[in-house]
């Protein structure tokens, strides 16, 4: 997925020269190529995050669209007043590519675990968050990202995710794609737990549930009709995300259905990791496993809440 | 501790011609109208913006979007009375906006803002911004060869933050001669002087190390600021840093070198009459 959006942004930048690659310190090589071709346009300009943001502000007030790219935690954590203050307040069209969105360098540890990245990126106005799942669909994400007026927060997971997108369903910012019909239970997920719900919707399927799958690649603009749907046609609406239970995807589909719904609200069941910081190493997998993210406990997760669900339980929660 | 120059002594005693003392009226008849306003901050830096806005930057009020325009960002965005001041003066908005300044439907908030400001290139306030906006503007203008040039006046209170740093390096490794940082050196931020509250001696060895061709100038000195000003860049292939020596709510004795005016509520019967002695009535 990584090397995938790189990719776009030397496609981007040769069809439009509007569009900059600003790194602080990317591994050795990223977008060699396009170092070569556009070399005034592939910038390195090191470990100063909170300068790299005011610099692709000022770079975006005259006309160009900087992409800016750099490890999810240091792109939103070390620089968020600039990214608020220079980008959201100015609503200048600078991408941030955040490599290692939610787990994906577990072995490096908490510094490195953005888990509360989407909370503080979609709190910001004028802030558009997008999760893809898969390289196909940041390829496509990527080509949606050109004339988007306004900053946008793009998470990306690790590379190698099993690609379950399809290039039918498009991609069009802000509208969440129906990959499953609802059912029993609708689960909406973005980034990759989409490859987990398929894979738990499978396994429900074999018991005799019918799981839909929303997936909400873009978590702000959060799609509500799309989602009001989806609603109106199941007993128990699930989330999953690879994020800490505020702040995320659950919770703005929380407030998005108190908002509209109001006391008609559907049985719900968020499933997060949990409000700490992972003290676990080990693999991205390895981790969302241990926090009963993994298709089985997901799928087991569902069940049980269904039946709870049957005894008039409103809202429910577990992470 | 902080070293003795001729300009900061030339600062403190050199006197100000009825331009400046208009535009210091102009400065506290707002604070006098919002009952509040960052006073002393704005006073220290009022040559340095009438030079700007008078006699160096290329712009034009009736077209203040123009994409050749000199660009100028007020990174200490507490010194905006100074700006509004200038700006309302040479004719981007009505002067009488500047008696609104805070009000609820006013142009002109307690820090400037772009758009709502005509003449305001970025908003600031929080401080440590301005620096990386203006390398930004500046590699632009390389990058789409145009000849317009870039301001940045920076507080130095305000280059206690790190931001300031990483930026002066960018410009250096891009070799930004089109940008100019202008540091308002009064030596006292908020709670008192520079000197006790982070120490940023030796100011123009710093910059100096980190690539920038420095001047040295009383900032008070509109003969002075001038001449400097119009011989940017000194180095070619580099960008400029310009310690204005000046001092903190100049031309008003009350307030001179006194932290208590950093920011000022409402003004008593007895300082508006030290004002009027000082600037003249208002």
């Amino acid at each position: 997925m990584r090397n995938t959006a790189m990719n776009m942004v030397h496609k981007l930048a040769a069809r439009d020269e509007r569009v900059l690659y600003i790194g602080s310190d990317p591994g050795a090589g990223t977008l060699r190529n396009m170092s070569k071709e556009f070399p005034k346009r592939h910038l390195i300009e090191g470990i100063s995050e909170a300068h790299i943001i005011g610099m692709s502000a000022g770079l975006a007030m005259e006309g160009f669209v900087p992409y800016v790219n750099t490890i999810a935690t240091f792109l939103t954590r070390r620089c968020y007043e600039q990214v608020a203050v220079d980008l959201c307040l100015h609503n200048l069209p600078v991408r941030l590519i955040a490599n290692g969105g939610g787990l994906v360098y577990a072995p490096l540890g908490p510094t490195h675990q953005a888990i509360e990245d989407i909370a503080i990126m979609r709190a910001l106005p004028n802030m558009t968050v997008i999760c893809p799942c898969d390289a196909d669909e940041a390829a496509r994400m990527m080509e949606q990202t050109l004339d988007w007026k306004g900053p946008i927060y793009i998470r990306l997971g690790k590379g190698g995710d099993a690609v379950v997108s399809k290039a039918e369903h498009g991609f069009e910012i802000g509208k969440a794609i129906l990959m499953r019909p609802p059912g029993d239970v609708v689960m909406v997920t973005t980034g990759i737990m989409l490859q987990r719900a398929l894979a738990a919707a499978d396994l429900l399927a074999a018991q005799g549930i019918r799981a839909g799958i929303l997936h909400m690649h873009t978590v702000k603009p959060l799609d509500t009709e799309a989602l009001l749907q989806a609603v109106r046609a199941t007993r128990l609406l699930v989330t999953l995300e690879e994020h800490v239970p505020s702040g995320g995807l659950g919770s703005a589909v929380a407030e998005t259905l108190i908002d509209k719904l109001g006391s008609g609200l559907p049985a719900m069941l968020r499933l997060s990791l949990p409000d700490r910081f992972m003290h676990n190493y080990g693999s991205q997998d390895s981790l969302l496993k241990k926090h009963g993210l993994s298709a089985n406990a997901i799928a087991t997760s569902i069940e049980h809440a269904l039946v709870a669900s049957r005894t008039a339980s409103p809202q429910l929660h577990s992470t | 501790m902080i070293q003795t120059s001729p300009h900061a002594e030339a600062a403190l005693t050199c006197t100000l011609d009825e331009r400046s003392l208009y535009l210091r009226r102009l400065v506290l008849g707002s604070v006098r109208s919002a009952g509040r306003g960052h006073v002393g901050p704005a006073l220290s830096l009022i040559e340095m913006v009438r030079v700007l806005y008078d006699d160096v930057l290329r712009i034009d009020p009736k077209n203040p979007r123009d994409p050749n325009r000199d660009r100028a960002i007020l990174s200490k965005g507490h010194g905006c009375l100074a700006l509004y001041a200038l700006l309302a003066d040479r004719g981007f908005f009505p002067l009488s906006e500047l008696d609104g300044f805070c009000g609820p439907d006013s142009i002109l908030g307690g820090h400037p803002e772009y758009g709502m400001v005509p003449g305001v290139e970025a908003s600031t306030g929080a401080l440590g911004h301005g620096l990386s906006i203006g390398v930004g503007l500046a590699l632009a203008a390389r990058m789409r060869e145009r000849s317009y040039r870039t301001f940045v006046l920076l507080g130095d209170g305000e280059i206690n933050e790190g931001s300031v740093w990483e930026a002066a390096m960018g410009a250096a490794k891009h070799g930004l001669d089109n940008l100019v940082a202008l540091i308002d050196y009064n030596k006292l931020q908020s709670y008192g002087p520079t000197d006790y509250v982070l120490p940023l001696e030796p100011l123009a060895d710093k910059w100096r190390s980190f690539g920038f061709a420095v001047q040295e100038v009383n900032g008070h000195d509109v003969g002075a600021l001038r001449t400097v000003l119009k011989q940017v860049p000194p180095v070619a292939g580099k960008p400029t840093a310009i310690i204005c020596h000046t001092v903190k709510g100049k031309g008003l004795p009350a307030a001179e070198s006194n932290a208590d005016w950093h920011h000022k509520n409402k003004l008593s019967d007895s300082e508006l009459d030290a004002i009027r002695v000082a600037v003249g009535d208002f």
